[in-house]
């Protein structure tokens, strides 16, 4: 099967093409979409200074980065109340982090290993948590997250709650048992989850196309009879319409769902890997529909944007970027004694 | 954490001590080795060196007061510390360890500093390796030392008791026994200077008389010098000795030692010793009698299954004793040889116990001293130590009653009679004569 | 004789066998067309061609399963977990079914496969991703588990687990693919189950297996420049463990400090010091020392993820306290 833009044209299933509304109390359209803008953004500039600051060795480890892939948690982040719902992630995870409010000083710090870290320097990069924000991780297992979220939505159910759980993971783990017995476990239980599929096409280094038995995902959440959509992942709009539509079914019917954003991530696996199982074609065909490029391009045409305010947006974004590592420089290594700390209550 | 600074055995006959001075006072920081203060014992006045580190907290004991063995004196710790449980748990100590244990063995014995608790290690990445924080401490009076140490304690017979040990918290280590091994043989059961070297300097008369001062000095018995007293105490008095003498014609041994150093006349190891002639010799009639090579054990006797053959050596301090191994299936020359090596690692301070423990037979010879003849006290595990006197020119009423002069060398066998009976050492010793008298012997 | 690097080793061992053995496959997440995560499969895939070596999808303990059932039936599979962290996902296979077939078959089915990939930490990798798993794996009867620490043994030893008619967990080291050593040209095997002087010593033994070797070593030049003489034991295989070298080394130095970079409780370390003392208890001058993690998952931030581990310095610290110096 060719790539491309393979799978980012379809919309097959309930995903709307063009209904997005504001939910923000009170916000316009245009003030909905801004914030949008301003957070794809804010996860853009940030990743760039984490990757920049991996260079000079401040960061170490596996750092996974999400640029390209802003469009999935931020439309999908948006259309939640973290006050009663949940989001759980795989490693890749600033992104989801950042969509849910958490501080990027708190976050910069972690990559850095530092005291204040959101996880006390203990977690870094692929464990960032906060719990007040209903942010529940940063799991560096393929898939072993999944049932966890379940799990969480399992709770809400039992204490009759209004919350539902959005549980991210990537292409390549979707193959694990663990995925398939949760979809199976939060039918049977009829559980307010809706599990979002970022399929960026390449687990690591392998193609998707190479190990699955379908293409098309939202099949593998038929055969649970879980309603599922292939939809396209570049666009923030689309993404946040559909999984909207996700969560108000889980809060309304208790019923899990399925969605699939085809994406793409412009960076490699991880910063060691050099990506060079794929063509620049390729990557700059999707660099073409960068998610901010469409949006920018959508405000800037219905006139809720103009460049003048764009500019003035990246700014504050790559300010933040600028005072998070600042804040990590100036925040203290951990104490020695914290080892033992936080290995049981 | 706070630690308790216990009176300790300064004498190995103490079981009280009156605090003289302390050299320190509350709020001094104390490390190790300091002296803290000075201690009268029933002997001296002897100085106390910390084994605690830290701040000294509190004297439990001032000056002029008594503690016996074992009770606490003084509390180390970090300043500021709570020591209260502390005191309060340091005075009903104070009992029990009054009484401690064997009255007749005053409780004596450092292994009351075991008392000290180890700082224990901070969990967490200060410590290097990981070791359980809360180690249970070992209970007063128990002794504490390494599985090797006892065994080699046991092996030995070396009462443990009146060790102090060098490990943590007074554990008894290797090193320690090998030290007390090492000062045993110094003073051994032989109770002889050696046939090699020089006479040890300390035995050279000073000419300011017995003692420096004229007066009467108190030696305070160190707890080495107690197991060699014991060593010899419970060889002489519970292995009841006799004695054999034989007058032994030595002029065909001399004579085949020197026809055989002509044929190795470059030999970097040098000339054969008469020693060595003389293991070989005694090697090859203990095959003949098993029993004299062998060791009473209460319940049963021990028959060696190899004959090792120790010979007592001077050195500096003292003299001990190395042991040829398995001698009966060695010639003479790699019997010399043998010697000489450990000889050589006398000299060096080098025999390690393994190589001067366990002989199943010993030799002791004062020729050297002009001595022609003595006893020796027989060294366990062995049943049976061969005193040799200087070979020397003699008259002698040959078998025909014509008199000629020989080369003739005294021998005193001591005997265990629990193990070796009259009539067989008798034998023993006879046969010896004649392995030393008629070489040719060996071969029929 | 040439030089090469420990992920050359292993694929060189790799690539005899299945020259050797048309029934060896090898099969994991990106050893074909990515040539390895950490390239030790480098080449396999042009050479070999895509139905021996084999791009998996993440699905640990699938092809962990279907490796098992392979081998039941006669393949020789090399399994290569991309980590053995990931292995806690297939688990149950190798408990339950690679280390139970041939006893619950009465000694009909044999499980001809090794499993492979690095174990312990590597940097930076925090909780889930540096963790040591040769304390769950050595605790099944029905498994082999090895841990080579040198090109040399990595290639002798893997040949000989892929020979193996007995599952082998082949235990490497992230830190380690780049290690240089001495391999020679010609064939060789080294047998699973013989561990190895790597220094003479008369005053403690060092007893280590895998990347700790290392640091081990060091500690024992570290100690003899300050006068003391270390002997230093490879391991190289925990199961079967090779006792009497154990034991000859520790009658002879009285003294034994082990160094397993895993967690102490319940550990292999633990084990092995209950069978020192057991077997040398009238030998022993000192407890039994170990150098393990510390009882903490692996924090993220690089200083106190070094303060868990083992060390040159922790490593002659303990060989210190034991000889009481």
């Amino acid at each position: 099967m060719g790539k491309g833009k393979a799978g980012v044209t379809s919309a097959a299933g309930t995903a709307p093409e063009k209904k997005t509304t504001s939910k923000t109390p009170g916000g316009s359209e245009k003030a909905f979409r801004t914030e949008l803008l301003r957070q794809m953004l804010l996860i853009r500039r940030f990743e760039e200074k984490s990757a920049q600051m991996y260079g000079l060795r401040k960061i170490g480890g596996f750092c996974h980065l999400y640029i390209g892939q802003e469009a999935v948690a931020v439309g999908a982040v948006a259309a939640l109340d973290l006050k009663d719902d949940y989001v759980l992630t795989a490693y890749r995870d600033h992104g989801h982090a950042l969509a849910c409010g958490m501080d990027p000083k708190a976050m910069m710090a972690e990559l850095y290993g530092r005291q204040a870290g959101c996880s006390r320097g203990k977690g870094g990069s692929m464990h960032m948590f906060d719990v007040d924000k209903h942010m529940l991780g940063g799991n560096g297992i393929v898939g072993a997250h999944i049932p966890v979220a379940t799990g969480v939505a399992l709770k809400i159910k039992y204490k009759k709650e209004n919350g539902v759980v959005l549980c991210f993971f990537g292409d390549g783990a979707i193959h694990q048992g663990s995925f398939h017995e949760s979809l199976n476990l939060a039918k049977i239980w009829n559980l307010p989850i809706v599990y979002i599929c970022e399929n960026n096409q390449y687990g690591m280094g392998t193609d998707f196309r190479r190990v699955s038995s379908v293409t098309d995902f939202s099949k593998m959440g038929l055969s649970y009879d879980i309603p599922g959509s292939q939809m396209d992942g570049m666009d923030v709009l689309k993404v946040h319409a559909a999984v909207k539509e996700a969560a108000d079914r889980a809060r309304k019917e208790h019923q899990p769902s399925f969605i699939e954003a085809v994406t793409y991530r412009y960076k490699g696996h991880s910063m060691s890997d050099p990506a060079t199982y794929r063509t620049k074609e390729e990557l700059g065909e999707y660099k073409s529909q960068d998610p901010i490029l469409i949006l920018k391009a959508q405000m800037l045409k219905s006139k809720q944007l103009n460049n003048e305010e764009f500019d003035k947006i990246d700014a504050g974004c790559k300010r933040i970027g600028n005072e998070a590592v600042q804040f990590a420089e100036d925040s203290p290594q951990p104490a020695i004694e914290m080892l033992y700390e936080d290995v049981v209550v | 954490m706070a630690e308790q600074v216990l009176m300790l055995a300064l004498s190995p006959t103490m079981e009280e001590g009156t605090i003289v001075t302390w050299h320190k006072k509350e709020g001094d920081s104390v490390a190790q080795s300091d002296i803290i203060c000075e201690v009268e014992t029933d002997k001296a006045t002897m100085e106390y060196e910390a084994v605690n580190e830290g701040t000294l907290l509190k004297i439990l004991v001032a000056e002029g007061g008594k503690a016996k063995v074992g009770e606490p004196i003084a509390v180390v710790g970090e300043p500021g510390e709570d020591i209260s449980g502390m005191l309060k748990e340091a005075e009903q100590k104070a009992e029990p360890a009054a009484q401690a244990p064997g009255a007749s063995e005053p409780a004596a014995s450092p292994e009351s500093a075991a008392l000290q608790v180890e700082a224990a290690p901070a969990a967490g990445p200060t410590g290097a390796a990981v070791t359980t924080p809360s180690a249970p401490q070992v209970p007063a009076g128990q002794l504490k030392a390494s599985p090797l140490a006892r065994k080699m304690a046991t092996e030995h017979s070396i009462d443990m008791r009146v060790l102090r040990g060098s490990g943590p918290a007074g554990r008894i280590v290797k090193r320690d026994i090998e030290k007390a091994l090492r000062q045993v043989a110094s003073y051994g059961p032989a109770a002889a200077v050696g046939v090699q070297g020089p006479i040890a300097p300390a035995f050279i008369p000073s000419a300011a008389g017995p003692t420096a001062s004229g007066k009467d000095e108190r030696i305070p018995v160190s707890g080495i010098r107690k197991i060699i007293a014991q060593r010899l105490a419970e060889s002489k008095f519970s292995a009841p000795h006799y004695y054999l003498r034989i007058d032994v014609d030595a002029g065909e041994m001399m004579a085949a030692r020197q026809r055989l150093n002509a044929r190795l006349p470059k030999d970097p190891a040098g000339k054969v010793s008469p020693n060595a002639f003389l293991i070989k010799f005694v090697s090859e009639t203990l095959k003949k009698y098993p029993v004299v090579n062998s060791s009473w054990q209460t319940d049963e006797i021990l028959r060696f299954g190899k004959i090792d053959i120790a010979l007592a050596v001077a050195q500096e301090d003292g003299l001990i004793t190395p042991v040829v191994r398995g001698c009966g299936s060695k010639g003479i020359v790699q019997i010399d040889r043998e010697l000489k090596n450990l000889i050589d690692k006398v000299r060096s301070n080098k025999l390690t116990p393994e190589e001067y423990s366990g002989a199943t037979f010993t030799i002791s010879s004062l020729g050297t001293s002009g001595i022609l003849e003595f006893t020796a006290i027989i060294n366990p595990p062995g049943s049976a130590i061969l005193a040799v006197g200087r070979i020397h020119k003699a008259p002698v009423v040959g078998d025909d009653g014509t008199i000629g002069v020989r080369s003739q060398m005294m021998l005193t066998l001591s005997c265990d009679h629990r193990v070796i009976d009259g009539a067989v050492g008798a034998a023993f010793l006879s046969d010896l004569k004649a392995f030393i008298e008629y070489p040719i012997d060996l071969l029929y | 004789m040439p030089v090469i690097a420990f992920r050359q080793a292993l694929k060189d061992a790799m690539d005899e066998e299945m020259a050797r053995d048309q029934n060896v496959i090898l099969m994991g997440e990106e050893v074909a067309q990515y040539n390895g995560a950490y390239k030790v499969s480098q080449g396999l895939l042009d050479k070999y061609g895509p139905e021996r070596i084999i791009d998996t999808p993440i699905t640990e303990e699938g092809f962990t399963g279907v490796g098992i059932g392979a081998a039941l039936v006669g393949l020789r599979p090399i399994v290569e977990w991309m980590t053995v962290n990931f292995s806690a996902q297939a688990f149950d296979q190798v408990l339950n079914n690679a280390a139970k077939m041939l006893y619950m078959s009465g000694g009909q089915l044999k499980v001809p496969i090794v499993f492979r990939g690095p174990n312990g930490p590597a940097e930076y990798l925090a909780s889930q991703h540096s963790q040591s798993f040769q304390a769950f794996y050595s605790h099944i009867p029905g498994i082999k588990v090895v841990a080579p620490s040198t090109p040399h043994d990595a290639k002798g030893m893997l040949k000989s687990a892929i020979r193996d008619d007995n599952p082998v967990i082949f235990l490497e080291g992230e830190m380690m693919y780049a290690w240089k050593g001495e391999v020679p040209d010609e064939e060789y095997l080294i047998p699973l189950g013989k561990a190895e002087v790597k220094r003479t010593g008369e005053e403690v033994t060092l007893i280590s297996f895998s990347r700790s070797m290392q640091m081990v070593l060091e500690a024992a030049e570290v100690l003899e420049k300050e006068g003391y003489s270390a002997e230093v034991l490879d391991l190289r295989s925990l199961r079967p463990l090779d006792e009497e070298a154990v034991f000859a080394s520790v009658v002879k130095t009285n003294r034994c400090v082990i160094i397993d970079n895993d967690w102490p409780m319940a550990s292999f370390g633990s084990y092995l010091g209950w069978l020192i003392s057991k077997n040398c208890f009238d030998s022993l001058d000192a407890p039994v020392e170990l150098v393990a993690m510390e009882d903490v998952p692996m924090p993220y931030n690089h200083t106190l993820e070094l303060a868990v581990q083992p060390s040159m310095e922790k490593i002659v610290t303990a060989a210190k306290r034991v000889m009481y110096v």
